[in-house]
């Protein structure tokens, strides 16, 4: 070990004896003999090094040509209907709504990173929070995508707006989708606001230490003044805590109304009132998991193992873990309820996602997010990053075949056995699917060459708290 | 130039003087323009679907919508037509013809446009009831595919030029007393057809006319010359039977008598108020080798292959008293089945009923004839009378000398009127080689197919709906055939072909159908053709005395071969191959295998095992994708080679399969062409009915067969149920007590909020007298203009049919029951659709209807996947063919829907409408019976009552009060509007003992 870990470990010790006169030895969530100078100089410096890396260059080519296929499968869909896809008549939503869902539970851990663990003062979330909002902006911007593509006529989409009109149509605030519209547009709203506040402050230190003139303008602009007079820090602190405030209940809202989607139909593996907290838990687990998969490889790039560290990620994969067992023990109560109940429909429901025709999706589904995830109870597992790493990746495979099951296992054989019918998905669907994916990463990869990752002055605000404590 | 636009007549814009004349430089351009894409000239579909594309592209852009408008002028009539009120149909009574046949129907005209076709309730067969072909014969008359124009060695040319041809021809056959004339017609049913030809005949001596339909009564008239001396037709009076032995035969769905078997059958198996109507219920035996409506409707059902049949009539004959030399035993379990037949059959003397297929040898209805008049049914459930062709040939045998005769050189001319040898004759017979003797052919057909190409003339035939002619039902009853619209495209009728070769080139189709009326007698014209029906011309029944010596010899058998028995079947839905370019029954799924779009090889169970052939479950996950499931079969018998998906039918007889005629057609149209495999490639002139000692193997090929249901079995889910009438007499209301429903009122909110308006739809569906033909599916297409979507979208699960007939197997694989459940929309007072729209696009009405409005439609499809029945449809790409001449079939009162927009049935809620603005102007209420949906108005069983539940007395409320009377899946609290009775059965306690203490038969499903 580097003397200068040694060093920041033993910091990190007398800082956390200090504040919690507590004696079990916490890991450091800040290493190295950072000052507030080297943080900001860290921070800004990857956005405002003037040369592309070739690394970020070849990433981002990638994401970007998977955009762009997304364009063309958009234009192939809007040109000839969602015809293209493999849905069929019984199984009416196939990947397009898998993906929506997928990408919202995605969109959870950013929020949650970032207001729950604020309020709650878990000071180890500042070095990933931007990083992790900045992910569920760019997820919920891919599923915000979803419901207007998976449309029969994407071009009225507009209709499900309350808008004032000549003809007194309203929505029908009834449909679950109507609670979609306003869960998602909210939670992206605040979601979006939440993350610039936080970003106000970095964005004048952005400013101040551009060199080239144009760049030092749009950051500036976007920097809105901002000073860093107390004053400005007292009304930032607060709007930044109501804010946190009012995400939290939306971390929780959204995905519940989404889940509602199914939980309000009749469809058996649909009707499930566990559905709410499930999709919940569901979405926090998918959502550390994303971010998992996000934070370990440009930590490695960006040689930032000093502010993302590994307690960093030892937490996230304990929270994985967690949220991964609340999900496990939502599938054993629908399988145990499908018995209980006593209804036909949803044993043949349950005993159909076992053994039937996509009985290994249910089983894949099964391992990816139930067992697999086990192997993070083991300290060496979770502090090794390939392992966590391929889990993390395993988790999100695992909930996008969560989605998968619910939607296609429980459509594909309903009421009606006349009606059953199988979904196999085209290319069109794939295209869109891996089209989201490189919206997604495109975004990432312009995220992290402009804006500034970690939030800087929440580092230095722990610094701070460090050397005070010291 | 000019000369080939005297070809066109009407309204026929040309758009440049290359394309009117279709020169071959103008093709040759065309193709030059064109070079990789040569069909893109000659098919609709991929321009427009190019212009689509672009047209989406340009809105795409931000350009759209500022095209400019056609100026469309409205004009008033200057003088108005009688009884033509705008917006209100007009309905003219005629026929359609199927193989010659009439079926009296009613043509609704909107403006002079035909739009729909439905049954003429004064009309001997159906009364009021269509058929699915009958129906969709409206489609072919918009056909964008039929020919347009005088051809001449496939030149443009004119009827005035052919006329004058035809003249030569004449004036040197003429020399010939017509030596080398020969016309080929299929079965002429025709009176003034007939006479035409007859007159032919005086005036050619020596010229032949011959009926060929690949589908015809050889066998039943052989049948009757061998009994009787002389051929009759049979006429049944399936009413006053108790017991029915249908031998192969699909009387209830298929020939000319079907409508009228199907509804006298239905009378004898309807229960109300724990009592079956008419005191008993009948009983059907049927033994058949391929599963057929008859077979499923059947209380007994035994498979058996085709050549054995014969040997199992003897066998009931013996039992009966009547020896014919006996053959082969049977199993155990088979003669038990004979003997209870026999006992059944002898109890049951005069109200019996012995129905022989028309695929069944001579032998078969021979001995048919001397059973019936043994047990005494003759003039009581069977009946004869002269034959319903005015001439009546062995067709075969016509057609084999005429084969011959082109083979000698004797033919010079020939004349194909509405025939198409050249695909639908025996293979042996080698027509496509042999035609080509005759050094002049003439064909009449409403396409170019594939005899009419190879012919040097070429005449559009006139529709039916185009055209003044005459046609006999299977009674005899004559209606009179009259035009609704001016042949569209130029074409000529069957009579005026006719008149040509009479010399009478001048007159008139309808000219010559009133002489022809005016020399047989005084009839009242303007009656006849107002009712469809010409009084009196029914034939008289008669109790033909038996030949002397009657004729009742065994078919010779040649020594069983070794190998797998071949049934040729006409397809259930297109036929023997003339409807394989209308896409209303090229959809529709084909009852009991619910395939579309092809024919199959239907191969039992176990003889799939035999053959080793794995059909992939269509229902479980494939690596393939849903494209490869079915193995492609090889039929070799006697060097003749035919390719074909296998398709396994629960059911089918063993060692025996079947091929179905009517596909694998090369010039019926875009729609037609290249659907399934031609099984003409197997059938000769011997034998064009079965074939035994055929190899048969599975060639490791596979293919997707589309079907529209993958799954046969209810899931012991309470469905369709079902007992023994004798169970239901014991306990009527056993339907009741299959599902714990909540009770009717059970709810926290108002109970009857749904009730508050005045008339409050509802729909009750007997399932006891359902058949599950089909007729329904393809009356709510044409009347809701629903669009077809092609075979690869019926793979996809995508069909668009508002009320699809469930078929559900139970029991034995090898021999199972069948249940037919036709499912439209439920219309539930708690739809589950409802709430759950985001735009409600889909509300209740005041009257209980559960509405779809099509414009406010985005198309989530939340509502559908919340269907618990499964019966909303998607639009998931534009399916409306908006081919011009389709625009004119449409009904006016439905709008049509677009991409993307959710439908489903509405109970024909424009037909609610007119009854309402009807009532609301005379200011009186709706009476019951006045609004008919379109699949009940074409139920041939009448399985279907639709009306005001509030009403008390109406026919529906009363079916709905009725025990039987039960939903589906109501434990959900849907409270759907459209109910069920329960199917009842009536076995032979001989055969199946009544279950020791069950009341609910319906308890045990697959």
């Amino acid at each position: 070990m580097p003397a200068e870990a040694i060093m920041a470990d033993k910091h990190s010790k007398d800082h956390d004896m200090h504040a919690h006169s507590a004696h079990e030895v916490q890991p450091p969530v800040l290493i190295g003999q950072h000052t507030y100078g080297s943080l900001s100089d860290k921070v800004a410096s990857i956005p405002l090094d003037p040369k592309h890396s070739k690394g970020w260059i070849f990433g981002f080519l990638i994401a970007f040509s998977l955009f762009g296929l997304l364009h063309t499968v958009l234009g192939w869909v809007f040109a000839w209907g969602v015809g293209v896809w493999g849905i069929t008549n019984p199984i009416g939503w196939g990947f397009d709504i898998i993906n929506f869902v997928w990408w919202v539970g995605i969109g959870h851990a950013g929020t949650f990173i970032s207001a729950i663990l604020f309020l709650v003062k878990q000071q180890w979330r500042t070095s990933i929070n931007r990083f992790a909002e900045a992910m569920t902006l760019f997820a919920v911007a891919c599923a915000g995508l979803f419901p207007l593509l998976h449309m029969g006529r994407p071009w009225r989409a507009w209709w499900v707006f309350p808008y004032p009109n000549t003809m007194g149509l309203w929505p029908n605030f009834h449909s679950p989708l109507i609670w979609d519209v306003f869960a998602i547009s909210t939670y992206a709203t605040v979601s979006a606001l939440f993350w610039y506040t936080g970003l106000i402050p970095d964005l004048a230190t952005m400013r101040d230490k551009a060199v080239f003139k144009p760049v030092k303008m749009i950051y500036g602009m976007l920097a809105m003044g901002w000073r860093g007079s107390a004053a400005h820090w007292q009304r930032h602190q607060m709007a930044y805590l109501l804010l946190a405030g009012m995400s939290t209940p939306l971390v929780l809202s959204v995905h519940t109304v989404v889940s509602f989607d199914f939980a309000m139909s009749l469809i058996p593996g649909w009707h499930t009132t566990i559905f709410p907290p499930y999709f919940v838990a569901g979405a926090i687990f998918s959502g550390f998991a994303m971010v998992l998969t996000l934070l370990i490889p440009i930590r490695h790039f960006y040689k930032m193992k000093d502010m993302i560290t590994d307690k960093h990620i030892d937490n996230m994969a304990k929270i994985t873990l967690a949220t991964g067992w609340m999900v496990f023990y939502g599938y054993i109560i629908e399988a145990f309820m499908a018995w209980y109940s006593g209804n036909q429909f949803e044993g043949f429901m349950m005993l159909n996602r076992m053994t039937g025709p996509y009985a290994p999706m249910y089983w894949a589904l099964i391992l990816c997010n139930g067992i697999i995830p086990q192997l993070l109870w083991f300290k060496r597992v979770r502090l090794n990053m390939l392992s966590i790493w391929l889990i993390s990746i395993v988790v999100n495979i695992g909930m996008w075949l969560e989605r998968f099951v619910i939607i296609v296992t429980s459509l594909h054989r309903d009421f009606m056995p006349s009606s059953w019918d199988m979904y196999y998905p085209t290319e069109w669907d794939w295209g869109t699917f891996i089209g989201t994916i490189g919206l997604f990463l495109t975004l990432i990869f312009l995220f992290i060459r402009v804006l500034p990752m970690v939030a800087g002055f929440e580092m230095k605000e722990l610094l701070h708290h460090r050397k005070k404590h010291h | 130039m000019n000369k080939k636009l005297e070809g066109k007549t009407g309204h026929e814009y040309w758009r440049s003087f290359e394309q009117a004349a279709e020169t071959p430089e103008f093709k040759a351009w065309a193709k030059h323009e064109f070079p990789n894409e040569p069909e893109i000239w000659d098919r609709g579909t991929t321009r427009r679907d190019f212009l689509q594309l672009m047209g989406s592209m340009i809105a795409l852009a931000g350009l759209a919508g500022c095209t400019k408008q056609p100026v469309e002028k409205i004009v008033p009539y200057v003088k108005q037509p009688e009884d033509l009120v705008p917006g209100r149909p007009l309905y003219f009574a005629s026929a359609v013809t199927l193989n010659g046949f009439a079926r009296g129907v009613l043509v609704e005209s909107h403006m002079g446009r035909p739009t729909k076709i439905e049954g003429n309730p004064a009309h001997p067969d159906g009364e009021g009831a269509a058929d699915s072909r009958t129906q969709a014969s409206v489609l072919d008359l918009y056909d964008p595919d039929r020919s347009r124009a005088v051809l001449a060695n496939g030149e443009l040319s004119t009827w005035t030029a052919f006329a004058a041809a035809v003249a030569r021809r004449l004036d040197i056959q003429r020399i010939k007393e017509g030596e080398g004339l020969r016309i080929l017609t299929r079965t002429v049913v025709s009176p003034t057809l007939a006479a035409q030809l007859s007159d032919v005949l005086k005036q050619f001596p020596k010229a032949k006319w011959i009926q060929y339909s690949p589908v015809n009564r050889d066998n039943a008239r052989e049948g009757a010359i061998r009994f009787f001396g002389s051929d009759y037709a049979v006429r049944l009076h399936v009413a006053k039977a108790d017991v029915i032995l249908a031998l192969d035969s699909d009387f209830l769905n298929d020939g000319p008598g079907s409508l009228r078997y199907a509804k006298e059958f239905a009378s004898r198996r309807r229960a109300r108020g724990g009592k079956v109507l008419g005191g008993k219920m009948n009983r059907l035996y049927s033994v058949e080798s391929s599963a057929t409506i008859t077979g499923a409707s059947a209380d007994h059902r035994l498979p058996l292959a085709s050549s054995k049949i014969e040997d199992l009539l003897v066998a009931v004959a013996a039992k009966l008293g009547v020896k014919v030399k006996t053959a082969q035993s049977f199993s155990e379990a088979e003669n038990r089945w004979i003997a209870a037949v026999a006992k059944d059959l002898s109890v049951n003397k005069g109200r019996s009923l012995i129905v022989a297929g028309d695929h069944q040898p001579a032998a078969v209805h021979a001995l048919t004839h001397a059973l019936n008049r043994a047990l005494g049914n003759n003039g009581k459930t069977v009946a004869y009378t002269q034959t319903v062709e005015p001439v009546s040939q062995a067709q075969t045998a016509a057609l084999k000398e005429l084969a011959a005769d082109l083979e000698a050189g004797k033919v010079d001319d020939l004349y194909f009127i509405g025939t198409n040898p050249l695909y639908d004759a025996p293979a042996d017979l080698i027509f496509s080689e042999k035609i080509l003797r005759a050094g002049f052919r003439a064909h009449l057909g409403s396409h170019e197919d594939e005899t009419g190409r190879h012919c040097h003339w070429h005449v559009p035939a006139a529709h039916t709906l185009e055209s003044w002619g005459d046609a006999r039902a299977f009674d005899g009853t004559v209606t009179l055939i009259q035009p609704l619209i001016q042949p569209l495209h130029g074409g000529k009728s069957a009579v005026e072909f006719a008149a040509l070769l009479e010399g009478k080139a001048g007159v008139t189709g309808h000219d010559r159908v009133k002489e022809y009326w005016k020399t047989v007698g005084s009839i009242d014209w303007d009656k006849s053709l107002h009712d469809g029906v010409v009084a009196g011309t029914a034939f008289e029944e008669q109790d033909p005395a038996p030949a002397a010596q009657p004729d009742l010899k065994r078919t010779e058998a040649a020594q069983a071969p070794e190998g797998i028995e071949v049934n040729f079947r006409p397809d259930p839905t297109i036929g023997t191959g003339e409807s394989a370019n209308n896409a209303w029954l090229q959809e529709l799924p084909k009852p009991i295998t619910r395939i579309t779009w092809e024919n199959i090889i239907a191969v039992s169970p176990r003889t799939a095992a035999k053959l080793g052939i794995k059909q992939g479950e269509l229902d479980t996950l494939d690596a393939g994708g849903r494209y490869a499931k079915s193995s492609v079969l090889w039929i070799d018998w006697s060097g003749r080679l035919l390719e074909g998906p296998a398709w396994i039918v629960p059911g089918h007889a063993e060692d025996s399969i079947t091929v179905y005629l009517g596909y694998g057609r090369t010039r019926a149209g875009k729609v037609g062409d290249g659907t399934g495999y031609n099984a003409y490639a197997l059938r000769t002139s011997a034998s064009p009915d079965f074939i035994r000692g055929a190899q048969v193997g599975v060639t490791g090929k596979k293919t997707a067969v589309a079907s529209t249901q993958d799954h046969g079995s209810m899931e012991g889910r309470h469905l369709v149920r079902e007992a023994t009438a004798a169970e239901y007499v014991k306990h009527p209301e056993f339907a009741q007590h299959l599902v714990h429903d909540p009770k009717p009122n059970e709810t926290l909110f108002k109970p009857d909020e749904h009730l508050k308006a005045e008339n409050q739809w509802g729909m009750a569906i007997d399932l006891n007298t359902c058949i599950g033909c089909g007729a329904c599916t393809v009356a709510c297409q044409s009347e809701n203009n629903i669009p077809v979507v092609g075979k690869k979208n019926v793979l996809n699960g995508r069909e668009m049919h508002w009320i699809r007939i469930d078929r559900y197997f139970e029991g034995d694989a090898d021999n199972p029951r069948m249940v037919h459940q036709p499912v439209p929309c439920m219309h539930c007072e708690n739809a589950p659709c409802e709430p759950v729209c985001p735009v409600g696009a889909t509300t209740h009405s005041q009257e209980g209807l559960n509405d779809m409005a099509y414009n406010r439609c985005v198309g989530t499809r939340y509502c559908a996947n919340n269907c618990a029945y499964k019966v909303r449809r998607f639009n998931f790409y534009n399916f409306v063919d908006d081919a011009p001449s389709l625009k004119l079939l449409r009904n006016p009162d439905v709008t049509v829907r677009t991409r993307g927009v959710m439908e489903k049935c509405t109970y024909c809620v424009q037909r609610i409408n007119h009854a309402r603005i009807d009532a609301k102007k005379a200011d009186r209420e709706i009476r019951d019976g006045e609004i008919v949906t379109a699949c009940q108005q074409t139920c041939p069983t009448q399985a279907i009552s639709f009306g005001n539940i509030k009403d008390p007395n109406a026919a529906v409320t009363k079916d709905k009060a009725d025990s039987l009377n039960y939903g589906i899946l109501t434990d959900l609290g849907t409270r759907p509007r459209t109910s069920y009775l329960a199917r009842l059965r009536n076995p032979n306690p001989e055969l199946e003992p009544a279950a020791e203490g069950s009341h609910a038969g319906g308890g045990h499903h697959g």
